[in-house]
């Protein structure tokens, strides 16, 4: 197992992860989903529940903390991110988990997200995204729609969203994927393919909320939509998609483009295969902005995994390297260094 | 290198030397220099490093003067000097910036070089100083400082900007020769410094060497000067700044603990010193996380709190304004973090290289909801050691944030410290909760503070976060009297600081006419005052605050034996508010807010006056 944490000793189940405290989200909400999700697959991720630390700020998303039988810190609007940073740099040893929305993640803790991608912290990062702001009660956010009408764009808001996957690619982080709340089992891979990267892992979640955004990516996720909206990536696999996986992505140049598979034209051989692992930083953004085209289907899946030295990692290594070569720290002899006299 | 001179060593008791130039000259080192070497010499000092907040402001001009002071003494001092014995001026706007502050007939030691008609204009001379009689009644020596160096550096092979920076070692040279002090120290720190460099660091022997061979053969000097060692307490001793004591303190309490230390931290004036120190010993286990803000600065040091570290975060006055909402999260919370404040000029960027004490009632209460925290400040630059770890003891045994106010003339200016030995610093005791029988996240103990709980600790696990929490179990509680007992409960913590520090100590007699009350790094300048009106016969006497939150148990009584209480501070009256609305009794205030420290003459003149040449008797 990645992390160097030690391995679980009982085989622990969903219900271990629960801490037994009233859920107190909207009944439908999505929020129910993921956190089954994690409950369901923390059991197979095989680190002790006392090694495992769930960081939130504030928002629907954030009283995550409360419902998991972990150590838990319920923090301040938008500071999950630094606060978890923190917890990591002072103990590697424990797996550290955010669960924000994106207000708090994209809009007050934008500056501290993009650093902890930029640094490679090792801590997972959930991204409840529901397009909205929740808890304030409908007041549109850095991921809603252009045009959408909230309590606070009566005629429409005129902001440019954030699109949180190229956000996430440009800041550096070195696992990228994105799954939704509808889509049980394909959560449940994703948590468990983030819980196994070292490094900070961003998992972008499309979760509705019933009450203020209602159905926002009902066009994607639902059931009649999305065999030919949802395009399931699959390390080293075809990007395949519609019905009966009769579609395919080609990639045109620069240019993503539909091809279909049932006219004798083209052939599976044609279709753009998936590398996670892909070093070009191109395929990653094109794939993250495919759905720019209204045409295109979204994406889901990891879209990007790259393997480089955690920030906490370099941390204790230098700590290491200093003290072999200058030998562990003495309080006298700090104390009394450099130019000193002496008065009789 | 103290050589044999023909010329008569005059013995001084205290010298005052403000070294003055553009902020490239590199008066700064020059200074430090001076100090360290006087230091190492037995002198005891006190020094007040001035510089602007531009890096390198445009060469010659009057804002671009940085300056240098220091006082050293052969009795035991506290203050950098009210006005300067000797000044040394780089250039005309160094000579016109600080003549004002000089003694009347101090000793002007001038780099003629620089008076050309340009640095004249920039420094806003209508005519050349040095050739009407405009510095009638200072000694006056004019040394054409670039010329020489530049001589004597001609075969170097360096460049001439190269060489011309090279000046300021001349000046120090100069300076070693005048005041009778080895060149040994500052030759030693040349060769560590630029041991790679050795064609820079050639030229800057050369420079000092021959700076100080200038002051023994030529003409125009007619005396040395000596300042015999001061008999201070016996023991080893070096120089140390605030922010230097304060690094120090913080790896002393995380020994003493043996929790590993955390600094969360954004590069800001006049803080950022103490993140550097601490960047460097690693060796001692620290982390230094240099974060992406002052807020992540925070909140990653309370992450490193709730995993088991000895926390802190270092900033200045406008970071604290930022940071405010995160301690409001640890005093809900109950952990245990450390707010260093090195106060600045405000408010807002206001004057970021200047001091001031203008952040008390911030410290105090400038959180949304009742969100006491104790505030602590330290008196002096080695006094920030002690206060670190008093400020970490604090944080720990009552599980709360505490802030601790040094200021930009502490942080930056030294003094002897007579260092104490690594046993003679008391444990600082921890305790984690290990046991899963009766433990409860929001239980209290005698003092009542929460149990602290290290994550990775089987069957402990629990959440806390910035809502209200119920008393004993830590469920989030939005009932209306569990939140006023809770409110209560943290006010009463936090007043249980009081139980575990030492009383106010009164020097002088402890009851009279007159009490003049400090707090923070005004120390010295009290001190000094104090002292010089008691020795012509004024009866006064001087009590500093170091514990502002709780004050110690008998404030009330010490203050109460006074008919008068005068306070000195660097803002608008911030503690005597705070003693009015704590104790109904009323003060006199003195407040200046220069950006500067007090002088201890100004003092000691509101003393005078407040009396009424009663003597205090």
């Amino acid at each position: 197992m990645a992390n160097n944490i030690d391995e679980a000793p009982v085989k622990l189940t969903a219900k271990d992860f629960s801490s037994g405290q009233d859920v107190r989200w909207c009944p439908g909400c999505g929020d129910y989903s993921i956190l089954a999700q994690v409950q369901r697959s923390f059991p197979e991720i095989n680190i002790p529940k006392e090694k495992i630390v769930w960081v939130s700020g504030i928002g629907c998303s954030s009283r995550f903390t409360y419902y998991m039988n972990t150590y838990g810190f319920h923090s301040i609007h938008g500071r999950a991110t630094a606060i978890a940073t923190g917890v990591k740099i002072a103990r590697p040893d424990l797996s550290v988990w955010v669960a924000t929305g994106d207000g708090d993640l994209m809009s007050i803790g934008g500056n501290h997200f993009i650093h902890t991608c930029r640094k490679n912290v090792d801590i997972k990062i959930l991204l409840f995204n529901n397009e909205i702001y929740g808890l304030t009660k409908g007041q549109y956010s850095p991921t809603s729609a252009k045009g959408l009408v909230t309590k606070t764009s009566p005629y429409g808001s005129v902001d440019y969203p954030f699109n949180p996957l190229s956000l996430a690619l440009g800041a550096g982080a070195s696992f990228v994927a994105r799954t939704a709340d509808t889509e049980a089992k394909h959560m449940q891979e994703i948590i468990k393919r983030a819980a196994e990267h070292k490094g900070t892992a961003f998992v972008e979640i499309f979760q509705n909320c019933v009450i203020f955004n209602d159905g926002v990516f009902d066009p994607i996720t639902d059931k009649v939509n999305k065999a030919e909206k949802m395009l399931m990536l699959k390390h080293g696999e075809p990007m395949l998609f519609g019905k009966e996986n009769k579609k395919g992505i080609k990639l045109d140049g620069f240019k993503p483009v539909i091809i279909d598979l049932n006219n004798g034209a083209n052939s599976v051989n044609d279709v753009w295969v998936h590398d996670e692992k892909d070093t070009s930083h191109a395929r990653a953004f094109i794939l993250a902005h495919l759905a720019d085209d209204p045409e295109l289907p979204t994406p889901f899946g990891v879209i990007r995994q790259e393997f480089k030295p955690t920030y906490d990692e370099g941390v204790e290594r230098q700590i290491t390297h200093i003290t072999e070569k200058k030998g562990v720290g003495n309080l006298e002899s700090l104390l009394f260094n450099g130019n000193t006299w002496e008065v009789n | 290198m103290a050589q044999e001179t023909e010329k008569e060593i005059l013995d001084l008791k205290e010298v005052t030397i403000r070294f003055a130039g553009d902020s490239g000259d590199g008066m700064q080192l020059t200074g430090s220099q001076f100090s360290d070497t006087t230091a190492l010499m037995g002198n005891d000092l006190g020094t007040l490093p001035d510089y602007p907040a531009e890096i390198r402001a445009p060469a010659g001009t009057l804002y671009g003067v940085s300056g240098f002071q220091v006082h050293f003494s052969s009795s035991d001092i506290h203050t950098p000097g009210d006005t300067p014995d000797v000044l040394v001026a780089m250039n005309p706007a160094a000579l016109r910036k600080n003549l004002v502050d000089l003694k009347r007939d101090g000793i002007i030691i001038v780099n003629t070089d620089s008076f050309d008609s340009k640095n004249l204009k920039l420094a806003k001379y209508d005519k050349n100083p040095l050739e009407d009689d405009s510095l009638t009644g200072y000694k006056v020596y004019q040394v054409p400082i670039t010329t020489l160096t530049s001589t004597a550096l001609k075969d170097s092979g360096l460049s001439f900007k190269d060489i011309d920076r090279c000046k300021n070692f001349f000046a120090l040279g100069l300076m070693y020769w005048l005041f009778n002090r080895p060149l040994e120290p500052t030759l030693n720190w040349l060769t560590s410094k630029f041991k790679n460099k050795p064609e820079i660091l050639n030229a800057n022997e050369t420079a000092l060497k021959t700076g100080y061979y200038f002051g023994d053969t030529t003409e125009i000097f007619e005396n040395r000067y000596a300042v015999e060692p001061a008999k201070l307490k016996k023991g080893i001793y070096r120089n140390i700044s605030g922010n230097e004591a304060t690094a120090l303190g913080f790896v002393t309490a995380s020994l003493k603990s043996g929790l590993p230390l955390f600094l969360g931290s954004y590069p800001i004036t006049p803080a950022t010193e103490i993140l550097q120190y601490l960047a460097g010993y690693k060796n001692f286990g620290v982390k230094t996380f240099q974060a992406e803000d002052e807020i992540a600065g925070i909140t990653a040091a309370i992450g490193a709190a709730f995993s088991g570290s000895l926390a802190i975060t270092t900033t200045s006055g406008p970071g604290v304004a930022l940071k405010n909402e995160a301690i409001g999260l640890g005093v809900m919370t109950e952990l245990p973090v450390v707010i260093i404040n090195v106060q600045r000029g405000g408010p807002s960027t206001g004057l970021p290289t200047k001091t001031e004490q203008a952040d008390l009632l911030q410290a105090m209460y400038g959180r949304n909801g009742e969100a006491p925290i104790p505030v602590l400040a330290a008196a002096t630059p080695s006094d920030c050691f002690y206060m670190a770890i008093e400020a970490s003891r604090i944080a720990i045994k009552y599980m709360t944030p505490v802030m601790l106010l040094t200021d930009g003339y502490i942080g930056n200016g030294s003094e002897p410290w007579r260092i104490p030995h690594a046993n003679e610093i008391a444990d600082i005791p921890v305790k984690f909760a290990t046991e899963k029988e009766g433990f409860a996240p929001y239980s209290r103990d005698e003092n009542l503070a929460r149990p602290w709980v290290r994550p990775g600790t089987p069957g402990l696990e629990h959440r806390i976060g910035g809502l209200e929490k119920a008393n004993i179990t830590g469920n989030v509680n939005y009932d209306p009297s569990n939140h006023d007992f809770m409110v209560k409960l943290r006010e009463e913590k936090i007043q249980n600081v009081k139980n575990d520090i030492p009383d106010l100590t009164v020097q002088g007699n402890t009851e009279g006419e007159l009490l003049i009350l400090g707090w923070g790094g005004t120390y010295g300048a009290i001190k000094e005052a104090v002292d010089k009106a008691t020795s012509k016969g004024i009866i006064v006497s001087q009590a500093h605050l170091r514990y502002i939150h709780p004050m110690p148990k008998n404030t009330k009584e010490v203050l109460s034996k006074f008919k008068k209480i005068l306070i000195p501070e660097i803002n608008l009256g911030q503690l005597a508010k705070i003693i009015r609305s704590e104790f109904l009794i009323d003060v006199l205030q003195y407040n200046f807010v220069r950006g500067l420290p007090f002088r201890s003459s100004d003092i000691e003149n509101q003393i005078v006056e407040i009396l009424g040449g009663k003597n205090g008797k």
